[in-house]
């Protein structure tokens, strides 16, 4: 096994375990510490596939702004110091059994479906990934509305966020 | 040299243990939780593709990026909606926040 | 003549010699690289120790620590003898693992930034460098981002009022401060045209905080706050909040809170040397530029012992007030101002950083003072209608108060 792999390997077993404990934790916070080794988690597996700036900003944008959000927001919604009484809504069997068999039909699907498959060696990103990418992103002809319209996503999600979650003078 | 069907199965997985967060948690930022394991799954599946595929063009990443992009202001809008019912209900179990069902 | 690397070369051909594998002679260096790194970092930590509480003390018109040792150098070690025959005291209901972890982690982010920082040229053997990450900028920023994780689990696992509500504080704080930091590294990696550390002290023909000063103020404020230094240790003052998130820690793991805290504030006075300050490179033997490269840190470092020494803590409401009504469009503005500037230098006169340093230095340098006063000369007009409104406000109100009686 070369090293390529077993990072792999490690990486992949890091954050499916640490999926499963933020899914089954029992106190929520720990469910969020949870999730910020799955973030970590699927960071390096952006590193072993060569997409350094993307494993970056995952962990600056997901770990360093949500996580810390959701983890915020536990400690404004209290009420969970102690454990909870049940973790797990009434039709939780139902919801295990249909992601059982998502995941069934999903990796049935991936191995039976004929990939074109790279051969020996893969086609190595170019040296300058970076630059194609940013370039990408201001290109008239590639990306660039998209990328417009993610920053007015943005502003709205922050107005709206501000909005919606401000004090409230007196009865709504 | 690993195989794409490899990380496919990793990003599947991961979805589906988002999915079973989804479904089956009560309280409502544990559901939030799940949503960002569902789209750091599809995140993982577009970066191999971009790696194993096309690794010359950009697209990939950028896809990854837009979607990074679209969890944190989902992630902000979520997570405010929740702090403003927890205002009104002082609970955050969505089995409580079924004023409009029939 | 160059010790560093002819010794990384010579070990190597000794372990091919000795019939090791290719992969394994590559894992063996690379741990051993890092084990230099973190000792480097570690050993710069005491030393830090010892400048810092003497240099503070002299500033304060006083010696500092005068016992251990002959000028006090050996107090360090006093102090870390003490420190590991404390008892470490948990708190009851504390949740261990995460009480346990918070520091680990918070001192393993502080310590993983000096994996991208170059501490020598590239002299025939690959730069002196931890690994030449081409998104080493980013990567800074993330590993600082991941340390306000472990100060919340800090903060969080010690079951206690006063940590949750100075870990708010001290999370509102580290999040606002990134965004003028991050501003700031986008306007250097525009001039320098990449990400790479490496590349960036390469690309220094002249020194970048000639033509980027404000950047550099920008970058250096905002790392102050970052680390928690003075004047923005609003989180951890005895006075304010009790010591804030890290209160109930003893002994080892207080260690462990402060080496992070330290070797955060090092770290930044090493990025703000090889990115403003032209890193290693001096003019003489090219094998010795990691000693001047730490020479630079530590003066660099001086200057946030001067900002301890000399300036008062800031309320947490002025904090964000600076934070989001200066810095942040102060950065906007640099950025723009920057990019405008450098590009129209290199359309109309051709002047790029590279083939005329010194003429695009003085024209940024023009722009950054313009930009610098108009900020400045903005903010005092501001001060005076707020000054002159307290003012009515207070006559006013003794007029009311004068005839009401």
């Amino acid at each position: 096994m070369t090293a390529q792999q077993g990072f792999f390997v490690f990486f992949s077993l890091v954050t499916l375990i640490a999926g499963l404990r933020v899914v089954t934790a029992r106190n929520l916070f720990h469910a969020a510490i949870w999730l910020v080794l799955a973030l970590a988690g699927v960071a390096a597996l952006f590193a072993v596939l060569d997409a350094g700036l993307l494993a970056a900003v995952q962990v600056l944008i997901y770990i360093g702004a949500i996580a810390i959000l959701i983890i915020f927001a536990i400690m404004l919604t209290r009420g969970m110091m102690a454990p909870e009484r049940r973790r797990l809504n009434s039709w939780s069997s139902t919801g295990a059994v249909v992601s059982l068999v998502l995941l069934i039909v999903l990796v049935q699907a991936i191995i039976a479906f004929p990939w074109a498959t790279p051969g020996a060696a893969l086609a190595e990103p170019p040296a300058d990934s970076v630059v194609t990418l940013g370039k990408a992103l201001v290109d008239p002809n590639q990306f660039v509305l998209p990328f417009e319209l993610a920053s007015v996503l943005l502003l709205v999600a922050l107005i709206g966020g501000i909005f919606v979650a401000r004090e409230r003078r007196g009865g709504e | 040299m690993v195989p794409l069907q490899g990380y496919l199965v990793v990003g599947a997985a991961l979805f589906c243990i988002g999915v079973f967060g989804v479904l089956a948690r009560r309280n409502a930022i544990a559901i939030l939780m799940g949503i960002e394991l569902m789209l750091n799954a599809v995140n993982i599946n577009l970066v191999a593709f971009w790696r194993y595929v096309e690794p010359t063009a950009a697209t990939g990443q950028v896809f990854a990026l837009f979607v990074l992009t679209v969890a944190a202001a989902e992630a902000a809008v979520g997570l405010a909606l929740i702090i403003a019912i927890y205002r009104h209900r002082a609970s955050v179990n969505v089995e409580e926040v079924n004023l409009l069902k029939w | 003549m160059d010790p560093f690397s002819s010794i990384a070369v010579a070990l190597e051909n000794l372990l091919a010699s000795l019939g090791f594998a290719d992969w394994l002679i590559d894992l063996i260096m690379a741990v051993l690289r890092s084990a230099i790194l973190g000792t480097v970092a570690l050993l710069a930590f005491m030393f830090l120790t010892w400048l810092e509480r003497k240099l503070i003390g002299r500033m304060q018109d006083r010696l500092g620590p005068t016992y251990a040792g002959p000028i006090g150098i050996l107090q360090p070690i006093a102090d870390g003898i003490k420190t590991l025959t404390k008892e470490i005291v948990v708190p009851k209901g504390a949740d261990r693992w995460i009480y346990f972890s918070g520091p680990i982690l918070a001192a393993m982010a502080a310590l993983a930034v000096f994996a991208v920082i170059p501490f020598g040229p590239d002299t025939g053997n690959g730069p002196l460098v931890g690994t030449a990450l081409n998104v080493g900028l980013v990567y800074v920023l993330a590993a600082g981002a991941a340390g306000i994780v472990a100060t919340i689990m800090a903060g969080w696992g010690s079951n206690n009022k006063f940590a949750v509500l100075g870990t708010f504080r001290a999370v509102a704080q580290l999040i606002s401060y990134e965004v003028p930091q991050l501003l700031s590294l986008v306007a250097v990696a525009m001039v320098a045209g990449t990400m790479d550390m490496v590349k960036i002290v390469d690309a220094q023909t002249v020194p970048f905080i000639f033509p980027l000063f404000v950047t550099a103020l920008l970058f250096l404020i905002s790392g102050v706050a970052e680390s928690g230094r003075s004047p923005f240790d609003l989180l951890e003052a005895d006075s304010e909040i009790v010591a804030g998130f890290h209160i109930e820690y003893s002994a080892m793991m207080f260690a462990l809170v402060q080496m992070a805290e330290y070797i955060h504030a090092f770290a930044i006075s090493c990025i703000v040397v090889t990115v403003f300050l032209n890193g290693w490179a001096w003019p003489f033997l090219p094998g010795l530029a990691p000693i001047w490269f730490l020479v630079k840190c530590f003066a660099v470092f001086f200057i946030l012992i001067w900002f301890r020494g000399t300036l008062p803590r800031f309320r947490i409401d002025q904090m964000m007030a600076f934070n989001w009504q200066f810095m942040v469009p102060l950065a906007l503005v640099n950025v723009i101002v920057v990019a405008v500037v450098d590009r129209a230098l290199s359309d109309a006169a051709g002047w790029t950083s590279a083939s005329q340093p010194w003429g695009w230095g003085l024209v940024m340098f023009a722009a950054n003072a313009v930009m610098l006063l108009a900020a400045l000369g903005l903010m005092s007009l501001k001060g005076r209608e707020a000054r002159m409104r307290d003012a009515e406000k207070a006559r006013s109100q003794s007029a009311v108060a004068a005839t009401g009686r």
